[in-house]
Parts: structure tokens; sequence; C-alpha cells
């Protein structure tokens, strides 16, 4: 299955298993989403369980919201991540908050689904990645899965707990993963080992980090689609570097890091999203923290820069191979 | 008023601190009894005179009339007067306590009690209800223990929200009272979802809510009535027209329009314009409301025209803005006053049983707030311990949890 199979699949799996699951979003209902990811679920399940919203994403979120509180397990869906901050007072100030003002008398359980990332020419508003903004708010997780296998169970898992979670899907690997060379031909994910994805129900722990490759030069910790540019990177450059997918954001598995980082003594931390205030600061502030006595070099941050996104210009702001490559060797050269 | 020139426009108040308030020269309100009562399943567009017009039941003789009078037994009548009398005893309190710096902030509902006593009495207490911080009466009618809402007040050992939340913003899932935000207008969206459950389980249940005239301004109140309309949802959507955004005027959230109800005109919804002062206006209204969404007629938008007869919180001086006389020459009187005289004219009520009754409203609310005490205050504690300030962030604590409270050491 490809990511956008793999997302279909574990929602046909929970409205089948489940019927307080309810799917809505722009686009979700009959005609199965703008990326296809709900294809084919209203004609399975009915329009009270799939269906359309109008174009308002904090109505979408505030309907998540009481629908919750009634019993019921949303399942919402915000075309781009671009167009979250309409629904962010909702996010922020009531999804996120409503079991702790309500000392657990109320809670809400839903996910928030969103096609995230850049490298598909979508210039300001269809490349964002707003994670940041998201990890700093108590209360709610982020889940961002690199592949079709992760993206499946995380879903369901996400869909299953008890907690809002902001699950954002990297939409530049939703038809194939991508080494972040621009120009290479596309891949598919029937090739790649993470590609293949059990029809029936399972699930992928939040929390938890996967290290996708082991290595002992220095340790990556990245999600989305770089970690695929970072598995790149290191099979081009030599450099044996040990590649953490992170998988979720917030709460971040930081006994794999910490246990990474001891072995390996350097670190990259890599996102899309600008650098400043980014969720690198945040991991690299705490690996400083845990790993103190074990950093051999500085902590190197990859990110997109401190601009908005940019349409023409978008791969020499995107973290492509060559600035991984550069990246690994400088914190390996690094004393 | 067109000069033939583009002038940029900023409405202000009829009166100002200083002025002598008139409303018989601003106000043109339809007398009680004239409105129509509509089948609770007529078209919502079919509303337009009650949107622009004012239901009312008590007349300036303390009369029922016309086609909305709810004929409520003399029992419910005094049941309603008798929250409201509790309601108004238990603001007042509340406010002297602040004074005495026993608690760090509180918000009275004067003049707006029949908004929410009249409004939880007259729907089922399995509905779900969406309040502002300004609704405690529903608080009342549902039959939520003083002592309770007190101690969540004080922020004691037994507020049922670990003293997270600041005084008046209540939580009650037992009696089906969300939990109150301080961001204005989130609930009302949230609601229409709640009531889009009930649907989706089947269920005759519904979900109601109320904001403010300010709180209109809001997208959120944009993003309630466009859910509302699109899915039918069998909600209630209170807008508790007070007149006062703080010291705004309700001129600068209405604009040009006729009045709150006729914005609900264009999205479909039905919409009336009702007398908040007169508790069976109020009654009668959410029960049309209550049953079209019961019968799949979908949402209601009801404005509840009133007057905040007091200062917006503890932490505001309306004499800065308006006339300090302006809520005595309020036309539509005082909701209190209204149902007392409404009863002792039927023969069901008379002075020296309203002073008992207020006598024995005060003696409870004395007595509920020294067995609050008993139970801790914001200042002297005994508090929720610490530690569970680290708890319900999510349903299970993780490890940055975990180590930031070890660091606090709790």
């Amino acid at each position: 299955m490809n990511m956008i199979q793999a997302l279909n699949s574990a929602m046909d799996v929970l409205l089948d298993k489940n019927p307080d699951i309810v799917i809505f979003g722009e686009d979700t209902g009959y005609f199965g989403g703008v990326f296809r990811t709900t294809d084919g679920l209203q004609k399975k399940y009915g329009v009270d369980r799939v269906f359309d919203t109008p174009i308002n994403e904090g109505a979408i979120a505030a309907m998540a919201i009481g629908m919750s509180a009634k019993g019921l397990k949303p399942i919402a869906e915000i075309q781009f991540a671009d167009y979250i901050f309409p629904a962010f007072d909702q996010i922020v100030s009531e999804m996120s908050r409503i079991r702790y003002r309500s000392a657990g008398q109320f809670t809400t359980g839903c996910v928030v689904r969103a096609p995230w990332g850049g490298g598909i020419r979508g210039g300001q508003t269809h490349s964002m990645s707003p994670e940041a903004f998201f990890t700093h708010i108590p209360g709610v997780k982020v889940a961002i899965p690199s592949n079709p296998h992760d993206a499946k169970g995380m879903l369901i898992a996400a869909a299953e707990g008890n907690d809002p979670v902001i699950f954002f899907e990297p939409k530049r690997i939703y038809n194939g993963p991508f080494d972040g060379v621009p120009d290479a031909p596309l891949k598919s994910w029937a090739k790649h080992p993470k590609g293949e994805v059990p029809d029936g129900h399972y699930t992928v722990e939040l929390g938890k980090a996967d290290v996708t490759r082991e290595g002992s030069a220095c340790t990556v910790v990245t999600y989305g689609t770089l970690v695929h540019v970072a598995e790149a990177a290191a099979e081009k450059s030599s450099i044996d570097a040990e590649i953490i997918d992170l998988r979720t954001l917030t709460p971040y598995d930081i006994e794999t890091i910490a246990a990474s980082v001891n072995k390996t003594g350097r670190v990259v931390v890599a996102h899309e999203a600008p650098r400043t205030s980014g969720f690198g600061a945040e991991l690299a502030a705490q690996i400083q923290e845990e790993c103190f006595y074990a950093l051999e070099a500085p902590i190197y941050r990859l990110t997109g820069w401190d601009t908005p996104y940019p349409h023409a210009h978008e791969w020499a702001y995107f973290p492509i191979q060559s600035r991984f490559i550069r990246a690994l060797e400088t914190v390996t050269e690094a004393v | 008023m067109s000069t033939g020139q583009s002038r940029f426009h900023v409405p202000a108040p009829p009166f100002r601190p200083g002025d002598e308030p008139d409303f018989s020269s601003v106000l043109d309100l339809p007398k009680a009894g004239e409105a129509k009562r509509p089948d609770p399943l007529v078209k919502g567009w079919d509303t337009q005179e009650l949107a622009l017009g004012l239901v009312g039941v008590l007349d300036h003789n303390h009369q029922a009339v016309g086609e909305w009078n709810p004929k409520l037994s003399p029992e419910v009548l005094r049941e309603g007067l008798s929250h409201m009398v509790l309601t108004r005893i238990y603001d007042e309190r509340m406010l002297k306590l602040q004074r005495q710096g026993k608690m760090s902030f509180y918000m009275k509902s004067t003049g707006e009690e029949a908004v929410a006593v009249a409004g939880a009495m007259a729907l089922r207490k399995d509905d779900m209800v969406f309040p502002s911080y300004r609704q405690q009466g529903v608080l009342f009618a549902r039959g939520r223990n003083i002592v309770d809402m007190m101690c969540h007040c004080i922020s004691n050992s037994r507020d049922n929200l670990k003293g997270r939340q600041l005084p008046v913003h209540y939580t009650w899932a037992e009696g089906n009272f969300f939990t109150i935000s301080g961001n204005l207008g989130t609930q009302f969206p949230q609601a229409v979802g709640y009531a889009m459950g009930c649907a989706y389980k089947g269920e005759d249940t519904i979900a109601a809510s109320w904001i403010g005239d300010g709180t209109t301004a809001e997208g959120d109140f944009h993003s309630a009535l466009t859910l509302a309309s699109t899915y039918r949802a069998p909600v209630i959507l209170n807008v508790v027209n007070n007149q006062w955004a703080i010291s705004t005027w309700q001129g600068i959230a209405v604009g040009d329009a006729p009045s709150f109800a006729a914005k609900g005109l264009g999205y479909g919804l039905a919409s009336i314009r009702v007398d908040g002062m007169d508790f069976l206006a109020v009654h009668a209204a959410t029960q049309w409301a209550a049953q079209r969404a019961r019968k799949g007629g979908g949402a209601t938008l009801i404005e509840m025209f009133a007057y905040r007869g007091d200062a917006h919180s503890t932490s505001d001086d309306p004499t800065k803005y308006r006339p300090k006389q302006e809520y005595a020459a309020w036309p539509l009187g005082d909701p209190i006053e209204r149902l007392k005289q409404h009863l002792i004219g039927l023969g069901e009520w008379d002075e020296d049983r309203h002073a008992k009754l207020e006598e024995e409203m005060t003696h409870l609310v004395v007595r509920a707030y020294k067995e609050a005490e008993s139970h801790g205050t914001l200042h002297d504690g005994p508090l929720s311990p610490t530690h569970t300030i680290f708890e319900d962030v999510y349903e299970t604590d993780d490890w940055r949890l975990r180590r930031q409270r070890q660091d606090l050491g709790v």
C-alpha cells in the first residue's frame, strides 16, 4: 500500500470496528478527499459516518470537540496543515485543555488529520510544517508518520486513545519515499519494506520512536519526509549515521534518543520547518541536558530557513540530500 | 443616513455617565402578547416577525397575555422565583466575599436570572448545556449543590476542578453542564457538535448554549450558525443581549442589524427575540425551540433581550462608561420583581412569603459558605494537593510530566 491507501485502510478498520467513529472535513465525504485518503468510505459506511463540512476549520475542530463530549470518536480532516490556523483557538484553548480544566469530567479523544510538509511545489500555503506550534500545547499529542505501515498503525492508535492527537501526514511521501534529490524519478512504496501493510487491525504505539538505520558515527533525529532523505544521505556519504524516526513529537521518545546519542556522541536534528523555535530547538536542548557528557560535537540543526516557504526557490529552502550530507560531514568532522 | 460622502462611523451608546437615561426615545419595543406563536416546525425563514419583534408574555400589569403564555402552574412559577432569588442572593454574597479578599474574582448575573433559570427549567435535565460565565442560574435550576459551587470559587480542597480554573468557571458533568471556558464563544459551535452527536445517536436529547451580545462578533458565532443550519442540529443558540460587553455598548457588535436575532435569518435558522426579563417568555421560547429541535426541525437562535444590571466583573467599574441609574431606567424592568408581581397578582404569593424566601435563601447561602470554608480557602488552604497540577493533562502522564513533578518535589 502507499500511504494514502494505508490511511484509508486505517479509517476503514476504525469505522468498521467502532460505531462511534465519524470522519469529516472539507471534501472528505462524497468526493473522498482531495488526496483520496477517504475514498470510498462514505459509500461503504454512509453519509452520517463520513461527511463533508463547510469550509471553516474552526468549526471543524469545534464540532470534533462537541462530538467527543457526546461520546463519539471524531476523526477530523484539515485539508492542508497550512490551513489549521483558523482552528488554532479551538485546539489550543479548548481541545487540549478540556480534560484538564474539567478535572477529567469531559475529554476530547479525537484526531485532527492534516496533510503536511513541503517538497511538492506547494508554495507558502501548501508546504508548511507547523508542528512546533502544536508541540508547545500541553494536552495534545503530535504524531507524524514517515511510511505507510506506521501511518496506518499510528492513526488507529491515535483514534483509539483518549487524548486529542494532531496527526500530520507528509504529503510529499503519500505516493512513495523521497530521497531528497529534487529531480530524481518518483519511487513507489511497493519496493519499500514499510510499504507492506496488513489489511486488518494493528497499532503502532504513540510515543515510541523507530531506529530506521543503525549506525555509530552520529545520530540523526528527524521525522516525516526527512527520514528518507537522511537514510539516502547516510548511504550516499558513507557516514555511518544512526537514524531515529521520531514518529511522535509529543510526547517524544527520549529514551531511544538518549541511548543513541550516548553511543554516537554526535547529533543532527532535522526538520523542514523554520529553525527559530522549531521542534529541533526542543530536541537539541533536551539532548544537551540529557547527554552532555557524551557529546563530542555541537548539536547540528538542519532545518528550513527562517522565511516563509518559497515557491520558485523551493529546493534552496528544503533540507535536500546534499545539505543533509553536509550536515552529516560537519557533525562527524567537528572536534 | 447618507451624507453624500463616505464617513468613518463608530456607533455610540445612547447614554454616557452624567446623562439621564430615557429609553422611551431610543427603544421601540412591541407590547407583550403581540407576537404570534407559530408551529415549532415552521420554516426558519418564516420567523422574520419573531426575529424583528419581541416575544413577551408579562404585560406592564404583570398579567400573562398572548399566544406565548406557557401556562405554567403556580408551583413551577414559585420554583422559578425561588431559583432566581437564590441566584441573586448567592451573587451578592459572593461579591461581598470577593471584596473581603476571600476569592480572587467573581461575576454576577444581576438582571439576567430569568434567562438562565427559565431557560434551564424549560429544558430536560439530560439536555447538555454549554453556558458562558453568566448563567449560574442554570446550576441552581438543575439542583447543583451550593457548597460545591462555592468550593470551586474559593479553589479549596473540595473544588471539583482542583483549583485549576478561575472562579465562576464551573463544570458539572453529572448535571450535564459543560466545562466553562474563558475563551469567548468557543462553546457555541461545540454545542452544535454535541447536538449533532445526539442526532447521530438517535437520541432526543438536545444541546443549548449561551453567549453574550459582544461575543456574537467572534468567528465562532458564524461557525455555530453555519454548522447548525447545515446539519439541522438539535440545538438552541442563545444570545444574551444584556446591552454591554464590558464597557462596549451592544451597537458595537450588532452594527446596523435590526436585532441579534435577525442575524439568524440569513442562515435560515428559526430566530426569535425574547424579553429576557420575562420569566414566562424565556420559558416559552426555550420550550418552543426545544420542541422544534427534538422533532427534527433543527436549531433556533434566540436573542434574550436583557440588561446587565451590575458590573461586568469584580474587576470592572461601570460608572466609568454608563449612567449609574441606567438599570433602574431599563423599560423591561427586573426579572425577579416582574415574576413576583405576577404571582402576587395570581394570589399565589405575597410580600411576607417573599421576604421569608429571601431570608431563607440568605441563611442557606451563609450556611453554605461556612461549610465551604471548612474545606479551605484560596489564601489559607487547604487546596488540592500540589501534585495534581500535573494530572489530567493527558489520560496518562508521560515522562515529561513525571520529571517535572519530581523537579517541583511534589
